[in-house]
């Protein structure tokens, strides 16, 4: 039995870092989680701390990002905010892929159930974004656990149906039939068989996802209906810094540009995560 | 004991389509001898996958039985056929898309007996070496993935999943039709060894006539759902007694140049299952059809010298 043979084949990490784009962002995105993660215990950032005396300084050798109205520290309050949209996304990711997974599996494997959870998805899927999460939180309170709730509840349609659809494929392959036929058991099938062969398009979503809820979070925040004001937020000092913004536009120049590059970040990665587990374009690369 | 292993009894499958119901199974009855392979020949859509799936309750049948060592796998619940399930087994088509790609060789092979709780991890891994040494692999491929391995082999790792629970009987569909000529002989004789060390009561399904008539001990002709004939695989080639056996025979091409053979060509094609022919399926590309063809379904007679039968003229014209 000769002719066997192991390609040699490049590690997914590999293929992803040979563009130069994901790369960066990757390396971007491991900098923001350090800063988020260490500096606050490693450095003396209070973002609460007030100096009105020194209200609205320009960015300097004081405050090397400026201070805002209440002579905050705004590298401070960039960092805390930071772990807050950081952790807000992650939660939104996680949550929603679990929520999808188990919908989505329900709705791809058993027939009887595949009508009533589509439409559901349909349903939830035909309202924008913005505005279910901005019922959600009224109904729920603004606080982080809730906005990750509402923004859970908003994404979890996007990775339903993908699992669904993915579902739907992988449940008529013959290996799915042979372990019937051997007796395996429906959640043995659906971890094993199933789970792990469509596990590729969950984990893409999931990074857009985070992408998403980074967004939709400052976008709450902004519109005054996200966390509450005390809890620091990319979105909530962007709101603050907004009546500033002819004398002190650095007030919302950094939190912006903290938004922009996190989420693009994401995205690139996401992209980049997507190709490199496409065998189609992982072998041009 | 019985002598029969497998007794499949009036088994029909009717799969409900937009366009109506498809007759996919018609009243399918077949003994299969314990320790015996049976063949199970026909076109493209003649239904033999179906009853295949039917007859190991992969899919359930429209109504009649199969009885396996006497028991009837119909009246098994749930958690009987699960348990049943260890003794009757599938080996498929296609050697790709039957192995599941991110799982290694040694968990494909222990599916099942994980799935039935046999042994400790180290005694499943002695037995997934056993299994790979019997079908002609090394025990060191149980750790590589199935893309590492070529048709013939995935295929060989599909026989050893099959064979690990240690099964009374074996439906292989099509199972060598995907592989090349020289690779199908091996895994064939792979089969014969196989039966003749662990006695294994086999139903191959094929559409290569060569094939069934190498390796099977009895062959069955299917036609649009229907068995047409059945009998010892000698007397079946040598002498076709069905109309339709013998136009599907003499369409086998001859080893030797220049030889030739009174062909029987059919007509047309097979019509479909969402409108068979009343009476005889196989009148409407009969060349001996009659008028009583239409009328009366043919049952599959005996004819004497342990074969069966289903046409009205058998006497008239063989």
């Amino acid at each position: 039995m000769a002719g066997i043979t192991t390609a040699p084949e490049r590690s997914l990490l590999a293929v992803m870092l040979s563009r130069r784009i994901v790369a960066l962002a990757l390396a971007f995105l491991i900098m923001i989680v350090g800063i988020a993660v260490f500096a606050p215990a490693l450095f003396s950032l209070d973002p609460a701390a007030m100096s009105v005396r020194q209200r609205l300084t320009p960015p300097g050798a004081a405050y090397w990002l400026g201070s805002d109205a209440f002579g905050r520290d705004v590298l401070s309050r960039l960092v805390h905010a930071g772990r807050v949209s950081l952790l807000i996304g992650a939660g939104v990711a996680l949550a929603a892929a679990f929520a999808g997974i188990f919908i989505g599996l329900l709705a791809g494997f058993y027939r009887r159930l595949d009508g009533p959870l589509s439409r559901l998805i349909d349903a939830m899927m035909a309202f924008p974004d913005i505005l279910l999460a901005i019922s959600l939180v009224a109904i729920l309170g603004g606080s982080v656990i809730n906005v990750i709730i509402a923004l859970s509840i908003v994404y979890t349609p996007r990775i339903a149906r993908i699992v669904r659809a993915s579902t739907l494929v992988v449940r008529e392959l013959p290996y799915v039939e042979a372990a019937r036929a051997l007796g395996s058991s429906t959640s043995y099938i659906l971890s094993r068989h199933v789970l792990l062969n469509i596990s590729s398009p969950i984990i893409v979503q999931a990074t857009f996802i985070f992408a998403y809820a980074m967004l939709a979070e400052a976008g709450l925040s902004f519109l005054g209906v996200g966390v509450d004001p005390a809890t620091p937020t990319w979105g909530t000092m962007i709101n603050e810094g907004r009546q500033f913004i002819d004398r002190s536009p650095y007030l919302i120049l950094f939190p912006g540009l903290a938004i922009s590059f996190s989420v693009l970040s994401l995205q690139l990665l996401g992209d980049g995560l997507r190709d490199a587990l496409d065998p189609k374009i992982a072998r041009q690369m | 004991m019985h002598d029969t292993l497998v007794s499949i009894r009036g088994l029909s499958k009717t799969f409900h389509s937009d366009r109506g119901p498809v007759y996919a199974v018609k009243d399918v009855s077949l003994d299969i001898p314990r320790g015996s392979i049976v063949g199970l020949v026909g076109e493209s859509g003649s239904g033999k996958t179906t009853l295949g799936r039917t007859v190991l309750r992969l899919i359930e049948p429209s109504s009649g039985s199969t009885y396996f060592d006497g028991t009837d796998l119909n009246s098994l619940n749930t958690k009987g056929m699960q348990a049943m399930r260890r003794r009757m087994q599938i080996i498929f088509q296609d050697p790709v898309a039957s192995l599941n790609p991110r799982l290694r060789v040694r968990d494909v092979i222990a599916e099942g007996l994980v799935a039935h709780g046999v042994g400790s991890g180290r005694e499943r891994e002695q037995k997934v070496a056993a299994l790979l040494d019997e079908v002609g692999l090394k025990a060191e491929h149980m750790n590589r993935y199935p893309h590492e391995f070529s048709g013939g082999q995935r295929q060989r790792i599909g026989i050893a999943r099959a064979l690990a629970l240690d099964p009374d009987f074996i439906v292989a569909d099509e199972s060598v039709s995907a592989l090349d000529v020289s690779i199908q002989a091996q895994v064939l004789n792979l089969l014969l060894d196989i039966r003749d060390r662990r006695g294994l009561t086999m139903l191959f399904i094929a559409h290569d006539l060569s094939v069934v008539e190498y390796l099977c001990d009895v062959t069955a002709v299917m036609y649009l759902g229907r068995l047409v004939e059945v009998g010892p695989s000698a007397r079946v080639y040598s002498e076709p007694a069905h109309p339709y056996t013998r136009a599907l025979l003499s369409a086998i091409p001859l080893p030797e140049p220049g030889a030739k053979r009174g062909r029987e060509l059919l007509q047309g094609d097979i019509p479909s299952p969402l409108a068979p022919p009343s009476g005889c399926v196989f009148r409407t590309r009969c060349r001996h059809a009659q008028a009583t063809c239409a009328e009366t379904v043919p049952s599959l007679s005996p004819r004497g010298d342990g074969r069966k039968a289903a046409c009205l003229r058998l006497s008239e014209i063989s």
